[in-house]
């Protein structure tokens, strides 16, 4: 008997966000604490990252780690041929699934088949991205997230705010009173060791109880058909070795080759991510617990998603499929440093959300066609970018693929623009217009209104019609 | 080169460049038929307006040796953009010339160490556009240029790396966050204490200077060439 989901939704951006993407912008630029929230998190990133390229040559390791990452999108089939083979052959299950769907299908049929009531879950956004939460608890299920972040996030019922650090737009204030809430007490401590302790207590129980647990994929090592998975918790590891079913979901773009290249990819995750030069957990797991052994899963089952990923190979968006999902380019984005991830509607945000969501939903879907536009494409996400990726040329190309509103309203402008600029003569009319246009509105030295699509630029600063401008 | 922000805006900007390169001893010509580099319609996500405007321009400049362009933007759109905006064209070749001839005005005069020999200034703070930083890889030449300039100090500001919030189209889709971002650029100028604040791109300094009179954050904007070529 297969699960009916209540409706489809092959998009990757949240069906339940509101308004325009401008105004969810204005909403958390209002928000008081939320930019201070960011800002600590940046700055301490971008410190760290200083350390990384200083003490550890950092810039040379993300030479090795680009060239690893697009090998294995150029083999991506064959690697992923042999990861599956290998995975099979350890004894566990491979799922292919072409979309959100048919991913979600195979692990409620899977949860409901076994009889689970209680699922754990570890960090994952390939969950995020086929919405898995939403389509358990309508098969009944009781999901629980283990990692400290995506608990907070549950228990806020908000969407993760950055790819690693979902909850990084809350300060420990807030973290805490969504604790005392959950707990039904005010005895909740407000410091930072008194929380974790806290929340340690409050998820093991929950551990006990779950027949399954899902995790996430960091890499997937063909050679031996291993899943890697990289965390500072230990909340995984609980995960992936506690309940009696471990059920991994991985984007097919996480196959790598072999135990070489999987090495300076685990080494460098860190290393962009949090500025760490390893990570407190990697789990290496290769098949379900074997005859003979006293712990491990009975069962290991490895949901491969397509989801647009496949189509991308060859396409001018390839480079996107290197991505290890750090989140180094949101961190060092000034606009996600102001408005943080939720304001992008989509559980990948930052520069390589405002692609991958586009990209991977189709150039016209509402939920993310006017993305690749929130940018400056001030560069410095492809500076930040561990795998090279060239992120703002990519936003470029998705703009031009774009069909959002903002851009086909000042299509007729820029056919006009381009008539008038491509001669000198006519070039030179239309400055003649606009300077005469300043002339006319200027007071003191400024325009304070501008008309048309000019309103945008003056909603929020003047122009000066003088030169140098006067103060 | 130009540039259009400068026809439209700051004539001035073009013209202290021409000074200050004739100073050096450069031979100069400012081809009266120009127009603009095409970044507007490339960066909106219209390349074939944008190739269009971009066409000309290089079959204007076809006779240079060299094309000195007073902004890190519009210098970052030819070298970088251009060979992806001409991919495939039947002047790719043209395309990829110019974007080999085009330099920055302060990189040219480190290229061939050149002095325009400018007047006395005070003290100012420099905002790095991300075009000169991170497309062009550079922000030691107009700290280089302004080092020769008698009696200037160059304050440095904090997060001087960071994105002053314009990015073309941005600052008309999204006009509160490009504000909020202009705001805390002129902010950490103000705080070096300086008056002024100097840039090689125009279009930052439109963006700071208008953002920092709407908010009445006390700092002044000029472009380099206005120092360099005084």
């Amino acid at each position: 008997m297969s699960t009916r989901r209540r409706r489809r939704n092959p998009g990757v951006a949240y069906p339940d966000v509101t308004g325009t993407l401008r105004d969810r912008t204005v909403d958390a630029l209002r928000d008081p604490t939320l930019a201070d929230n960011l800002r600590t998190a940046g700055d301490s990133w971008g410190a760290g990252r200083e350390v990384m390229k200083r003490d550890f040559g950092f810039d040379e390791m993300r030479d090795r780690a680009r060239d690893i990452r697009r090998s294995n999108i150029r083999n991506m089939p064959a690697l992923l041929a042999e990861l599956q083979s290998n995975v099979r052959a350890n004894g566990g299950v491979v799922v292919r699934a072409a979309d959100a769907d048919e991913a979600c299908r195979y692990i409620t049929d899977l949860a409901r088949a076994r009889g689970a009531r209680v699922v754990a879950k570890s960090k994952s956004m390939a969950t995020e991205e086929i919405n898995l939460n939403e389509a358990m608890e309508h098969a009944g299920l009781e999901v629980v997230e283990t990692d400290l972040g995506e608990w907070i996030i549950q228990l806020a019922n908000e969407h993760p705010s950055h790819i690693i650090a979902p909850a990084v737009h809350l300060n420990r204030n807030q973290v805490a009173a969504l604790f005392r809430e959950e707990a039904g007490t005010d005895d909740v401590p407000t410091d930072r060791e008194g929380l974790v302790a806290h929340a340690r207590v409050r998820l093991r129980e929950k551990f006990a109880q779950a027949e399954i647990g899902i995790s996430g994929v960091n890499l997937g090592v063909a050679s031996t058909g291993t899943v890697c998975i990289v965390e500072n918790e230990g909340n995984a590891r609980l995960v992936t070795s506690q309940p009696r079913i471990h059920v991994a979901v991985m984007g097919m773009e996480r196959v790598i080759a072999d135990w070489d290249e999987a090495a300076h990819i685990l080494q460098v995750l860190p290393m962009a991510a949090i500025s760490q030069d390893a990570a407190n957990y990697v789990s290496l797991i290769t098949g379900p617990r074997r005859e003979g052994e006293t712990d491990g899963p009975e069962e290991f089952h490895l949901v491969i998603i397509d989801g647009g990923r496949g189509a991308l190979r060859g396409s001018e968006f390839e480079e996107v499929l290197s991505c290890i999902r750090c989140g180094a380019c949101l961190y060092s984005c000034p606009m996600w440093q102001n408005v943080g991830g939720q304001a992008y509607g989509s559980p990948y945000s930052g520069p390589i959300g405002a692609i991958i969501t586009p990209v991977l939903e189709g150039p016209s879907s509402p939920g993310s066609r006017d993305l690749p536009f929130m940018s400056t494409l001030c560069g410095a996400c492809g500076d930040a970018c561990p795998v090279g990726i060239p992120l703002p040329d990519l936003l470029v190309r998705a703009r031009a693929r774009s069909s959002s509103p903002a851009k086909r309203k000042a299509g007729l402008a820029f056919r006009v623009w381009s008539l008038l600029w491509r001669r000198g003569v006519t070039y030179r009319l239309t400055m003649i217009g606009w300077r005469l246009g300043l002339r006319i509105r200027g007071r003191g030295g400024w325009v304070h209104r501008l008309p048309g699509p000019g309103s945008g630029w003056s909603k929020v600063r003047d122009m000066p019609s003088k030169w140098p401008p006067r103060r | 080169m130009r540039t259009c922000l400068s026809d439209a805006i700051a004539p001035k900007v073009w013209k202290a460049t021409r000074r200050a390169l004739e100073r050096a001893g450069v031979d100069v010509k400012v081809p009266r038929g120009q127009t603009c580099c095409g970044q507007p319609a490339w960066t909106a996500g219209h390349p074939d307006q944008a190739r269009a405007v971009a066409r000309h321009t290089i079959k204007v400049f076809a006779g240079s040796d060299e094309v000195v362009v007073p902004s890190g933007s519009c210098a970052g759109m030819v070298i970088h953009a251009y060979p992806e905006l001409f991919a495939g064209q039947p002047d790719e070749e043209d395309a990829l010339d110019l974007a080999l001839r085009t330099i920055e005005f302060t990189q040219f005069l480190a290229k061939h160490d050149l002095d325009p020999r400018a007047r006395a200034c005070g003290a100012l703070t420099v905002h790095d556009s991300c075009h000169m930083l991170r497309v062009l890889d550079e922000n030691e030449s107009p700290r280089d240029a302004l080092a020769k300039v008698p009696g200037c100090e160059v304050r440095e500001m904090a997060h001087a790396d960071q994105c002053c919030g314009f990015g073309g189209v941005f600052a008309l889709n999204f006009p509160e966050l490009s504000g909020r971002l202009g705001e805390q650029k002129a902010q950490a100028a103000a705080a070096t204490g300086v008056s002024e604040v100097v840039s090689c791109d125009l279009g930052c300094l439109m963006h700071i200077a208008g953002r920092a009179h709407r908010t009445g954050i006390p700092i002044r904007a000029r472009h380099i060439s206005e120092v360099l070529g005084s």
